[in-house]
C-alpha cells in the first residue's frame, strides 16, 4: 500500500476529527460518574442501569422500534410498487405529473409534512397514537424506498420478465419469482433507508405522535431541553452502538458475498475447456 | 428421398400453423414491419434471413406475445392471438441476449418452464438432465448464468426453452455463439428434435449455411418486407431479384439489355465489343429490356483455352486468388474491366495449381447457368 503523503494525513486526521470529535466526547460522559455533565469524576456504569429501570425510556424505545419497523415494512411494499409502475408502464397520461408527485416529499420541508399530515389526522378524527406516527413515516420515507428502487429498476433488464411469461409465469409470479429476488439487495437498502430515516425523525412524529406514543428522538429533545444528563449520553451511547453493529455486519455480509462471487468465476474460467 | 415430399406449402388445402395477414408493425413513426403476409406450416423449420435491423427479432417478439401488430392481424392455429399474453400461448421463445436468469442456476434456469406446469418432480428432473445431456452441460448443472462462457450461456437458453416442448419455438440465432463444430452438431440435434417432436421452428439467424442446412424454407427479410419465401434450393438456384441473389452466397451479377432468341432463352448485350451472351428463363423480358444475368461463381467454368463446346465463354486475366482450402475463388478481370469470380474444387494439392496472377484465362458457362433478373 502507498504511503500517504504529508498533506493527505492532515486532510484525513482533520475530516474524521470533525465527524467523531462530538461522539467520542458523547461516548466518553456517558461513563461519567458525577451528575454533572461537564465535570469527570470517574468511571462508572451507573447511567446504563439507571437507563434500564427507567420506564419511560423504555417504553419510548419500544414505541421507536415498533414504528420504524412497521412503518419501514409499509413504505418498502409501497415504495417498491410505485417504482415498478413508474419505470415499467412506459408513457401514459399525465406520468410525468405522477412521478413527480412520489418524489415531492424528498423536498417538501418536513414541518409541512408533518403539519399537514396532522390537519388530515384531526380532520378524519385519527386519534394521535403510534398509527398516525406509523401513516405519517410510511407517507414520507416511502419516497426514499421509491428512489433506491427504481435507479435498479432502470437498469433491469426487461427481456427476464419476458423470458418468465413466455415460460408460463403470470406476471405477478414474474414478478415474484423474478424480478424480486434480482432487485432485493435495492429494497433491502430501501427498508433499511426507511427504517434509519424513522428512527431519528423528530419533526413529524412530533406533530403526529399523542401523549402515549412519544419516540426516542422526542423524548431525548425534550429532555434535553431541562438540561443535558448523563442518562441521555448513556441512551446515544447504547444508539450508537447498535448503529455501528449494524453497518460492520452489512459491510462483512457485502465482502463475503464478493469473495465467494469472485471465487466462483475463478472456478469457471478454470474449468472451461 | 421421401417419397411423399414435405411441402405443405404448395397444398391449397393445407392449413397454415401460423398466418400473418398484412401485419404492419410501427414504432412511433418508425415501421419496422411493412404490410407483411406470411404462412408457416406445421411441422415447418423455417429461417428468417436478412440484414441487421430488417426486422426478423420484431417478427419473432410478435408471435411470442411481446408486441402487439400495429396493423393486420397474427393467426395461431386459425386464431386470432392479438391480446393473448405470452404465458397463454403455446410458443417459447429464445431471446438473442439469451434473457438467462441470473439469480437461478443452470438447472434451475432449465428446470423454469416445466415448474411453472406443476409437473412431478421425478418428471422435470428427468426432463432437465435430457436437455443438459442434449447441450452437454452437465457439468455446469450447478453453476449460475455469471460462472459460465458465453457459449455455455447460449446453450443454457436453447435448453431453458426446448424443456417445454411446445408446438411452436422461436429461436433468435440460437446458435451464433457456438464453434463450427458445436454449431453443427447442434444443428443436427434440432433438426432430430423436430422430427421426433414434430415442433415447428421459426428460426432468426445471420448464417446463411446453417439456414441452407436446417430450414424448409427460408424467408430473406429487408427493411420489414419479405423480399422471397422458397425452399433454400430454389432461393440458391432461383432467386427472384438481385437483392435476394446478392444477399444469399456469392453471385456474379452482368448487366445488359434482353433480346427474345428463341423458346424461354435470351440474347443479353452486355458490353460493347463483346460478344452476347445466351441465358434462359422462365420469366419472359421484352426487347431490349434492362436485365441482369446472376450467376453463381460454382456454375463457371475457368480453364487455360476456349472450350470447344462453350455458348458462353469469356476471356480475361487472373486477378486474385481466394485460396478457402476445399475451393478456391478465381477473379478474373474482364477486358470491359467487370470483374468475374470464379471457383473450382481443389482436388489437387496447391503446389499443382493450374492458374495463378496475371495467367489469361477463359470463362465459360451454360445457357441454364444463369439466372435472368429484372433490374
Ligand atoms: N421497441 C422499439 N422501439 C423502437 N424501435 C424499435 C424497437 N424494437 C425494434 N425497433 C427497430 O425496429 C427495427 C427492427 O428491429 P429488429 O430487432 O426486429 O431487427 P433484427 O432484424 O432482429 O436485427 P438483428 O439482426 O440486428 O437482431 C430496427 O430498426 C430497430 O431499431
Ligand atoms: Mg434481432
Amino acid at each position: 500500500m502507498n504511503r500517504l503523503s504529508w498533506f493527505n494525513t492532515v486532510s484525513l486526521t482533520l475530516g474524521f476529527a470533525f465527524l467523531y470529535i462530538p461522539m467520542v466526547i458523547l461516548v466518553i460522559y456517558s461513563f461519567n460518574e458525577s451528575k454533572l455533565v461537564t465535570v469527570w469524576a470517574g468511571f462508572s456504569t451507573k447511567w446504563y442501569g439507571q437507563l434500564l429501570k427507567d420506564q419511560a425510556f423504555l417504553n419510548a424505545a419500544w414505541v421507536t422500534l415498533k414504528v420504524a419497523v412497521l412503518s419501514s415494512t409499509i413504505a418498502t411494499v409501497l415504495g417498491t410498487m410505485a417504482a415498478y409502475v413508474m419505470v415499467r408502464s412506459g408513457r401514459f397520461f399525465g406520468r410525468t405529473l405522477f412521478s413527480g408527485m412520489i418524489y415531492a416529499p424528498l423536498v417538501m420541508p418536513e414541518v409541512i409534512t408533518g403539519l399537514s399530515l396532522l390537519l388530515l389526522f384531526i380532520g378524519i378524527g385519527l386519534d394521535r397514537g403510534v398509527m398516525t406516527i406509523v401513516l405519517a413515516h410510511t407517507t414520507f420515507s416511502m419516497c426514499y424506498v421509491s428512489v433506491v428502487v427504481s435507479s435498479r429498476l432502470v437498469t433491469f433488464d426487461k427481456s427476464l420478465e419476458e423470458a418468465a411469461l413466455d415460460l408460463g409465469c403470470t406476471p405477478a409470479e414474474a414478478f415474484r419469482l423474478v424480478t424480486l429476488p434480482i432487485i432485493a439487495p435495492a429494497v433491502v437498502s430501501g427498508w433499511l433507508l426507511a427504517f434509519t430515516l424513522s428512527l431519528d425523525d423528530l419533526v413529524i412524529a412530533s406533530f403526529t405522535s399523542g401523549p402515549s406514543s412519544t419516540t426516542l428522538p422526542i423524548k431525548i429533545f425534550s429532555a434535553v431541553r431541562l438540561g443535558v444528563s448523563p442518562e441521555i449520553n448513556a441512551l446515544s451511547t447504547v444508539m450508537i452502538g447498535i448503529v455501528t453493529v449494524g453497518v460492520i455486519a452489512t459491510s462483512l455480509i457485502t465482502k463475503t458475498q464478493k469473495v465467494r462471487q469472485q471465487r466462483d468465476e475463478q472456478e469457471a474460467a478454470r474449468t472451461q475447456e | 428421398m421421401n417419397s411423399t415430399k414435405f411441402a405443405p406449402w404448395a397444398d391449397p388445402e393445407a392449413k397454415p400453423l401460423i398466418r400473418f395477414q398484412n401485419v404492419t408493425k410501427r414504432f412511433g413513426t418508425f415501421t419496422a414491419i411493412d404490410n407483411l403476409s406470411l404462412d408457416i406450416y406445421e411441422r415447418e423449420f423455417f429461417a428468417l434471413l436478412g440484414p441487421s435491423g430488417c426486422g426478423k427479432t420484431t417478427m419473432m417478439r410478435m408471435l411470442g406475445g411481446f408486441e402487439n401488430p400495429t396493423e393486420g392481424r397474427i393467426e395461431l392455429a386459425g386464431k386470432d392471438i392479438s391480446g393473448v399474453p405470452p404465458n397463454k400461448r403455446a410458443v417459447n421463445m429464445m431471446f438473442q441476449s439469451y434473457a438467462l436468469f441470473p439469480h437461478l442456476t443452470v438447472w434451475d434456469n432449465i428446470a423454469f418452464g416445466l415448474r411453472r406446469d406443476s409437473k412431478p418432480k421425478p418428471e422435470i428432473e428427468a426432463r432437465v438432465a435430457e436437455m443438459l445431456k442434449l447441450t452437454r452441460l452437465e457439468k455446469f448443472a450447478k453453476r449460475k448464468p455469471h460462472q459460465i462462457s458465453g457459449g455455455q450461456r447460449q446453450r443454457v437458453a436453447l435448453a431453458r426453452s426446448l424443456a417445454k416442448a411446445p408446438k411452436l419455438l422461436l429461436l433468435d440465432e440460437p446458435l451464433g455463439a457456438l464453434d463450427k463444430k458445436l454449431r453443427q452438431d447442434t444443428q443436427f440435434e434440432l433438426m432430430d428434435i423436430q422430427e421426433k417432436t414434430g415442433t415447428t421452428f421459426v428460426i432468426v439467424t445471420h448464417d446463411q449455411e446453417e439456414a441452407m442446412t436446417v430450414a424448409s424454407r427460408v424467408a430473406v427479410m429487408d427493411e420489414g418486407r419479405l423480399m422471397q419465401v422458397a425452399t433454400p434450393d430454389r432461393i440458391y438456384e432461383s432467386p427472384n431479384s438481385i437483392y435476394v441473389a446478392d444477399f444469399i452466397g456469392e453471385v456474379n451479377i452482368i448487366e445488359g439489355t434482353a433480346t427474345p432468341d428463341g423458346e424461354e432463352t435470351y440474347r443479353i448485350d452486355w458490353a460493347d465489343g463483346q460478344e452476347p451472351i445466351r441465358a434462359t428463363s422462365a420469366r419472359s423480358f421484352a426487347t431490349g429490356e434492362k436485365c441482369a444475368l446472376a450467376i453463381r461463381p460454382e456454375k463457371v467454368t475457368i480453364s487455360a483455352d476456349r472450350p470447344a463446346e462453350a455458348v458462353n465463354a469469356v476471356q480475361g486475366k487472373v486477378l486474385d486468388i481466394a485460396y478457402l482450402g476445399n475451393i478456391s475463388t478465381y477473379h478474373v478481370e474482364l477486358p470491359s474491366g467487370t470483374v468475374i469470380k470464379a471457383q473450382t474444387a481443389n482436388t489437387r494439392r496447391i503446389s499443382r495449381r493450374s492458374f495463378t496472377w496475371d495467367d489469361p484465362v477463359w470463362l465459360s458457362w451454360t445457357v441454364t447457368g444463369g439466372v435472368l433478373l429484372a433490374e
